[in-house]
């Protein structure tokens, strides 16, 4: 049976020229930047004006699409027409997000047609947009500035994801690098991007824990470190908790001075979010002061407020404290003490915050580590890894599913499949029966999470597996397999074992653009999808002839002497005649030629094979394949 | 890397002789190895036993920093990011030995699965059966009793001497099924091995327990 492919399996990469660089792109709530690295070091890019942040911030004007300053500079002006923190809205569902609609600094649109993908749709600039969409602005954005100092097209990238992503977020940020036609050569998870910029540059060995607190997510992991192996133990954290959320507390507190002085009224959007920055402001400035004073303006009243950093520390405590609850709860997943730990990278801007290094130094009982820029060093990660993959190294990245993900079972529970903590990729099963006599259907829910009971946890996919022949309740065994590759998704087969029976299935992601919805966009997006999409298809498959050239070329120089002359003549007709082809600009010739080449080597072929089974019923060169192999290894 | 490299699929074949075909230059590739002699390519992966997957002795007693040593090494060959930039089938072999290599792993770290492991390739049944229902009178009366204790015990000292019996008890349980396995006595090895899957159990519930005051204390 064919896998159920939740998402799209990696397509092949294609040739790319040697100068032409991979990048490293940390797409942050707050922040956003972009690196590259060459012969293992790494830099962070940097606009005119040499800053390397660029705030993950779109307008939406009716001249055109602004990203980063100019678009933050609107936020206060023109709020309707403008996004910021997108990334929180990354992989949600519609129904979550009204649930929450009321605190959020959103509009939230509820499309009369239904789109059919449950995705969140923001009002913005007079448009219906989705977080997908709005990210892919970011990426365009600090892509176009990449593309400036590096002299050529950006179209290759690792992206970093906080390590709690779920399922959902992370095909959504593979989406938004599909719209900008960016291919993503790996997701990899923000605190391991941190550790390998770390651990490279300060050849760093032993037990590492990664403290990343940012402006909309919070993970903590632990790692090993040894002789170029990055391990990771456990990873903990919540996607949900950042300095965004410090930010709310502050506000919140700000707003009830003001009511107690000036008596209640409600906020228009743009003045919550001004509430909002004059908060980030407060917290931004007691990282330095110990004490300030700030006013809100909102419906032509004035208030102020004092705030000391004491009184601050009391108000975001509880926020700390979480963050300090899960660093015990990783510690335990990876089985290790603090004493092990040898040092605690601190990553994120909200690190900065002097609370929560101190209460990081106290638990972990060392002074946290900053040799590099908390804000720079996940985006250097990433271009180590883009480097590592394209060029190539020596390290290695051993990395985990941070969540739990399992299947609806009776009664509302959740059977978990893959436990959170286990290494990718991975690949586990649980079998499932019919509970009706005569039944021909199973519905199969997928869920992400920690709990025990259905709602507690992330919905990511159901589908139905039909076709099941009729049998007495319980004698069906349907095994669903549940696989995670290294970018931290998943796919999910089913089958019915007693059977055999071959069954396709179909699967409807419960929060995720739809192929339909997808293809729309990218039309949108790009004027030339068509011609575009004929580009792509004619370079793979020169890739394609190219490999074949390879085995065929490769096949000659081992078993030529079973060829007549004859039929190596015909064979390097072949050969050149597909060279030819692949020089050319004709998808057709190319495949036509590959498809001669498989055609007029199958003979060839034949012979190959009886000489190694010949060689191998006599013992004679099954050793020798043996060793060939061995030295034939990838090394 | 070593040029030598043999990956444990290989050694489970050695003596027999069979020939696959390669996917990419269709000669021929004895069954198992991981690379074709002719034009390198990667194959997929075959049916694989777990020990020979991490190139060790199918034993109980397995060296722990060998298994790791030689998982690396595996997983540097295999990796999926060793492949980013072959052709999509390439890409998917790497994944699904990559995937064996964890699931080997996983299964041989932990003393309980590799006994469970080894019970089910030497043909023993199942501890417990496949309901994995204790039926051992001996083990269920002991579990009882220091389920009760645990419940009971409200300070960190209390779940510490559980703490220690029971890891006290994981080292003894340890040492005797290795004799059982060396002996190839597999009725007491299925008796032990369900004695400490009852034994980590308990180390695990009482390390929450311990978590659990900590904290709201
Ligand atoms: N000096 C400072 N004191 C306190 N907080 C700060 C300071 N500088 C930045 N921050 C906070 O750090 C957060 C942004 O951090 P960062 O740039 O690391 O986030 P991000 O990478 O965009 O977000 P994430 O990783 O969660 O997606 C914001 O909440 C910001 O207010
Ligand atoms: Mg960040
Ligand atoms: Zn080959």
């Amino acid at each position: 049976m064919a896998p159920l492919q939740i998402h799209e399996p990696g397509k092949t990469p294609l040739p790319h020229a040697k100068d032409q660089v991979a990048v490293g792109i940390d797409l942050g709530t707050t922040n956003t930047l972009i690196a590259v690295a060459r012969e293992g070091r790494p830099e962070v890019l940097r606009d005119q004006n040499g800053h390397a942040l660029l705030p993950s911030v779109v307008a939406y004007t009716p001249e055109g699409i602004l990203v980063g300053k100019p678009a933050r500079h609107a936020l206060l002006d023109d709020p309707h027409n403008v996004v910021a923190s997108v990334k929180r809205l990354m992989g949600r569902g519609a129904e979550d997000i009204r649930a929450v609609a009321g605190s959020l600094p959103y509009d939230i649109d509820t499309p009369n047609d239904d789109t059919g993908d449950g995705m969140v749709r923001l009002k913005v600039g007079g448009r219906s947009l989705t977080p997908v969409e709005i990210s892919a602005e970011l990426l365009r954005g600090v892509a176009a500035r990449a593309e400036t100092s590096l002299g050529h097209k950006v179209d290759r990238a690792v992206i970093t994801v906080p390590a709690h992503f779920d399922d959902a977020a992370r095909a959504a940020t593979k989406d938004a690098a599909r719209l900008a036609e960016i291919e993503v050569l790996r997701l990899v998870n923000e605190p391991t991007a941190a550790a390998l910029a770390y651990g490279l540059e300060k050849g760093a060995e032993g037990i590492y824990a990664v403290y990343d607190f940012g402006g909309g997510t919070f993970d903590i992991s632990v790692l090993r470190l040894q002789m170029g192996v990055f391990q990771v133990l456990a990873t903990g954290g919540d996607a949900q908790l950042g300095g965004d959320d410090i930010d709310h507390v502050i506000a919140e507190h700000f707003m009830q001075e003001r009511i107690a002085s000036l008596g209640a009224s409600t906020l228009s959007a743009g003045e919550a979010r001004m509430a909002l920055m004059s908060a980030r402001l407060a917290k931004e400035c007691l990282t330095t002061e110990v004490t300030g004073n700030w006013n809100l303006d909102a419906g032509g009243e004035q208030s102020s407020h004092d705030l000391d950093r004491t009184t601050m520390d009391r108000l975001i405590g509880p926020l700390v404290e979480r963050t300090i609850d899960h660093c015990r709860d990783v510690l335990a997943d990876a089985e290790v003490s603090s004493a092990d730990i040898k040092g605690v990278v601190l990553v994120g801007g909200s690190t900065r915050v002097p609370l929560v290094a101190r209460r990081v130094a106290e638990f972990f009982g060392s002074i946290p580590l900053v040799d590099i820029d908390p804000d720079e060093v996940v985006a250097l990660g990433a271009a180590l890894q883009a480097e590592a993959l394209t060029v190539g190294s020596d390290q290695l990245l051993l990395d985990v599913a941070p969540l739990s993900l399992g299947i609806e079972t009776m009664g509302g529970l959740v059977e978990k499949v893959v436990r959170r903590n286990t290494p990718v990729p991975a690949a586990q099963y649980q079998e499932f029966t019919t509970y009706q006599d005569g039944q021909t259907a199973l519905m199969i829910h997928v869920l992400q999470g920690e709990r025990e009971l259905v709602d507690q946890n992330r919905s990511l996919a159901r589908f139905e597996l039909t076709g099941i022949p009729p049998m007495v309740a319980g004698a069906a065994r349907v095994r669903v397999t549940f696989m995670v590759d290294a970018d931290g998704l998943l796919t999910v087969r089913a089958e019915e074992a007693t059977t055999g029976v071959q069954q396709e299935v179909a699967v409807k992601p419960s929060y995720g653009l739809n192929d339909k919805t997808m293809a729309a966009m990218l039309r949108a997006s790009l004027e030339n999808a068509q011609g575009d999409m004929a580009a792509r298809l004619l370079r793979e498959s020169k890739v394609e002839a190219e490999r074949i050239a390879l085995a065929v070329d490769a096949a000659l120089v081992t078993d030529g002497d079973l060829l007549s002359d004859d039929e190596r003549t015909v064979i390097d007709g072949l050969l050149a005649a597909m060279r030819s082809a692949v020089a050319g600009e004709d998808r057709d010739a190319v495949e036509a030629s590959a498809a001669a080449i498989n055609q007029g080597t199958s003979a060839f072929a034949q012979k190959r094979m009886d000489r190694g089974i010949r060689g191998a019923l006599t013992g004679v060169s099954v050793s020798h394949l043996a060793e060939t192999v061995d030295s034939g290894a990838k090394t | 890397m070593s040029a030598t490299q043999t990956d444990g699929a290989d050694r489970a074949m050695a003596g027999k002789t069979s020939i696959a075909q390669c996917w990419s230059c269709q000669g021929p590739v004895a069954q198992g190895q991981s690379f074709c002699p002719t034009c390198q390519a990667i194959q997929p992966p075959g049916n694989p036993e777990h020990f020979a997957q991490l190139a060790m002795e199918p034993t109980f007693d397995v060296d722990l920093a060998q298994l790791e040593q030689n998982y690396f090494r595996l997983q540097r060959t295999f990796h999926p990011d060793s492949f980013a930039a072959k052709s999509a089938k390439e890409q998917e072999f790497s994944l699904r030995h990559t995937t064996n290599l964890n699931d080997a792993l996983k299964t041989l770290k932990s003393p309980v699965l590799r006994a469970e492991y080894l019970l089910q390739m030497r043909g023993a049944p199942a501890a417990g059966g496949p309901e994995k229902t204790v039926n051992d009178e001996g083990i269920l009366m002991e579990a009882m009793e220091t389920r009760e204790a645990l419940a009971e015990a409200d300070s960190p000292s209390d779940v510490e001497a559980i703490v220690a019996v029971a890891q006290a008890g994981i080292l003894d349980c340890t040492t005797d099924l290795s004799v059982a396995f060396a002996d190839g006595d597999l009725t007491a090895a299925s008796a032990l091995t369900l004695r400490l899957t009852y034994l980590f159990k308990l180390d695990d519930e009482a390390a929450q327990r311990a978590r659990i005051l900590s904290r709201s204390a």
